[in-house]
């Protein structure tokens, strides 16, 4: 348990009754702020420090042979609370055949920014980690429609990460050596 | 003031003073407009903040040095506010009492114009060695007119507080009211040993004149230095005349959303926003009148420019520099400060104020009778 | 007709109009700004008769204090349109109001016929502006100049000012015990 100390309340005295004193030193102290370096960050020209853990807009990302990681599990969609995203599932294009074991890809990938809470649950969900929140953090719009997130935008904002893992090219390479599952 | 090649008439004459009018009008409306720059420059920077620096026009920004500077400083956003408040929509709330709605600026916005007709601001030194106070209209009963007309301002905001027909509103308007009346006593007790002092024994016609204070100074002892006890309480008297904070019960926000300007919006409330300003410029520079020297140098010394038209300008340069020191000292209390409970407000109007300025008052009484040696 | 003359009739108009709105207007705020109007028009006035002490402290007392209370009683009481009781469709009450309008306007032309000594309209009064000493106490001129006033105060008009000043003082003594309510401690102010 802390320990209490009871201060003992003095009686004002007579300049301190007048508050002048007092309100000199608070002049003082407001003077003294006029000369002290500014910490305004000038917003567009200077944009602010954005951590590493930083839960921006979701985005799609791609690994670094440019594949897109996205397997359209709907898991996402179906964690999300309020409902902000919506997959509408595909087969995977002709011309990356090379990605065997993936047999599906999001035909469409839609994020509604009118809903999205940033709440980064699609991010932990994503078994691909195909789906992360980065520093974006303006979104802005002048229609509805236009802060609805399509695949091609998603794409755009979430660039390529690296990956740690290839979990494709591994599983390929399984099947190779012949040791599937 | 007249002019050799002037035409001797009414009309011409009556022009004349329409246009030094309007001079006036141009000159304290610019320094509101500034003053408005001034306290969000200044709170800015008290506050570690820059400040509004993005506005410019578009042909000063290509100005190599000074464009950008200007655009620092901020110079150009009373036009981008003034621009704000004129075309914003007119918004009229549907259960206000109109006509005293719409009246309720202008009643703010008069008498705070009307006041600066009898501040002096210089003098000019004519060649045949005589001297004329620079002055709309220097009355001998400068300080009580000032008083008069100030003390109509107060209609403005009881009237907006009342037609807006708003809790809010109205308790704005009503402590406006009170707030003006208690402390217009000891503003006006205040001054009482002022012209004691300065009328000599023997001249009858001393008068309450505002120059004559102002020149009452010159090579002399200013006021603030013979009577602080008055030009503190004038000073603390100011404050809650002009409602600036700490004495912003009419309309602080905290308690009272907006005041007695809640209801109003666009060029209506920009109006009541010129009126405060207004109201600061002409206190500010009735407060170097009176116990800051007015244009003269400094305290103990005599004016050291020539007595010719620099001369003239020099006073009024160095008069406007202690009004803006004054307007920055508005500005400055008001971002140390907080806000007094208006109960306290009352008590330290009547019960501390008032029977100070009266001690005061006596005391100076007795002092100016004894060294006129005339008891 | 002088600039001064229009003007007198301006302010006049001003004053008198603002008067008689006061009275038959209906709402409480909308008479007090009319009483505003016609004491600002007699301070005008004032000042064409070139009293400025006078004109000023016309505004600043009745204009700028008294009506300021007046206005702040009628918000806080929040009194509306129809609050007065007087009926003017009531005969009774139009015939005494007639009868004192007549009486008054007799009163006033008695009292303002030009007789030797009091002055026609249109003549103007001779402006002494006694600024090297005051005058002495028996031969006190007209002057507009305020130290004029205050010596005419301090000597000729002493015991008027002295009664009124115990008057005041009586009546403000008699607020303070009337407000009071008898027998609950003051707590609160």
């Amino acid at each position: 348990m802390a320990k209490t100390i009871v201060l003992e309340r003095k009686p004002l005295s007579f300049s301190e009754r007048t508050y002048l004193p007092q309100i000199a030193t608070g002049l003082k102290t407001t003077f003294s702020n006029m000369f002290k370096p500014k910490v305004t960050l000038q917003y567009p020209e200077e944009k602010p420090h954005i951590p590493n853990n930083y839960r921006g807009v979701p985005t799609l990302v791609k690994d670094p042979n440019g594949r897109e990681k996205c397997v359209s599990c709907q898991l996402c969609e179906f964690v999300c609370p309020p409902k902000a995203i919506r997959i509408t599932p595909g087969s995977v294009p002709e011309d990356q055949e090379q990605r065997e074991h993936v047999e599906k890809a999001p035909q469409e990938f839609e994020i509604n920014m009118l809903r999205c809470i940033y709440c980064g649950y699609c991010q932990e969900v994503c078994p691909e980690e195909a789906i992360f929140l980065q520093d974006q953090y303006s979104s802005s719009g002048y229609s509805r429609e236009e802060m609805i997130n399509n695949k091609q935008k998603l794409y755009e904002l979430g660039g390529t990460l690296p990956d740690r893992h290839y979990k494709w090219d591994k599983k390929k390479q399984a099947e190779v050596h012949g040791n599937t599952h | 003031m007249t002019f050799d090649w002037m035409p001797d008439t009414l009309w011409f004459s009556v022009l004349l003073k329409v246009f030094y009018a309007l001079m006036m009008i141009g000159a304290v409306m610019t320094m509101a407009g500034y003053s408005v720059l001034a306290e969000r420059k200044v709170s800015a920077w008290m506050q570690g903040r820059v400040g509004p620096n993005r506005t410019v026009l578009p042909f000063v920004e290509s100005i190599p040095f000074f464009g950008p500077f200007l655009k620092g400083l901020g110079i150009f956003q009373p036009l981008a506010d003034g621009l704000k408040f004129l075309f914003k929509e007119e918004i009229v709330p549907g259960h206000v009492n109109k006509f005293y709605y719409y009246l309720a600026p202008l009643v703010a916005l008069v008498p705070a114009l009307t006041t600066m007709t009898v501040l002096p601001f210089g003098q000019i030194y004519w060649e045949d060695g005589s001297v004329t106070t620079l002055a709309l209209a220097d009355l001998e009963v400068g300080i009580l007119f000032v008083f008069a007309v100030s003390s109509l301002g107060v209609y403005g905001i009881a009237l907006a507080g009342w037609s807006s027909n708003n809790k809010y509103s109205f308790l704005g308007g009503i402590r406006s009211s009170a707030q003006m009346i208690s402390y217009e006593l000891a503003m006006g007790l205040s001054l009482l040993p002022v012209f004691l002092w300065v009328a000599a024994p023997g001249v009858s016609s001393s008068g309450l004149s505002i120059s004559g204070i102002a020149n009452a100074q010159e090579g002399a002892a200013w006021l603030f230095i013979v009577q602080p006890l008055s030009a503190l309480i004038f000073l603390i008297a100011l404050f809650a005349e002009t409602n600036r904070l700490p004495f912003d019960m009419p309309e602080s926000e905290t308690d009272l959303v907006g005041g007695f300007h809640t209801e109003y919006g666009s060029f209506k409330f920009g109006i009541f926003f010129v009126a405060e300003y207004a109201h600061i410029v002409i206190g500010s520079a009735l407060f170097t009148l009176l116990f800051l020297g007015g244009w003269h140098f400094l305290p103990f010394m005599n004016d050291p420019w020539p007595e010719n038209w620099i001369g003239s300008l020099i006073g009024v340069g160095w008069f406007l520099c202690k009004t803006i020191f004054l307007i920055f000292f508005f500005i400055w209390i008001r971002w140390t400060l907080p806000r007094f409970r208006y109960d306290q407000v009352m008590h330290l109007g009547w019960t501390k104020l008032l029977p100070i300025a009266l001690a005061n008052l006596i005391v100076y009484i007795v002092i100016v009778t004894i060294l006129d040696g005339s008891f | 007709m002088s600039t001064v003359d229009i003007l007198f009739w301006i302010f006049a108009t001003l004053s008198v109009g603002g008067g008689l709105s006061m009275v038959l207007s209906r709402h409480p705020v909308s008479a007090a700004m009319f009483m505003i109007i016609s004491l600002v028009g007699v301070a005008a006035l004032f000042v064409l008769l070139e009293s400025f002490f006078l004109a000023v402290l016309q505004v600043l007392v009745y204009a700028g204090a008294v009506m300021v209370l007046f206005l702040f009683i009628i918000m806080l009481l929040d009194v509306g349109p129809g609050a007065s009781k007087i009926n003017f469709s009531n005969w009774k009450t139009g015939l005494i109001g007639f009868g004192a309008s007549c009486l008054l306007i007799f009163l006033l032309s008695a009292l303002l016929s030009p007789g030797e000594d009091t002055l026609s309209f249109g003549q103007s009064w001779t402006v002494i502006n006694n600024s090297t000493a005051p005058a002495p106490v028996d031969a006190l001129v007209f002057s507009t100049d305020i130290s004029a006033f205050g010596y005419a105060l301090m000597t000729k008009y002493m015991l008027p000012v002295q009664i009124s000043g115990f008057l005041l003082l009586a009546a403000m003594i008699g607020v303070i015990i009337l407000s009071k309510r008898s027998g609950t401690p003051s707590s609160n102010s």
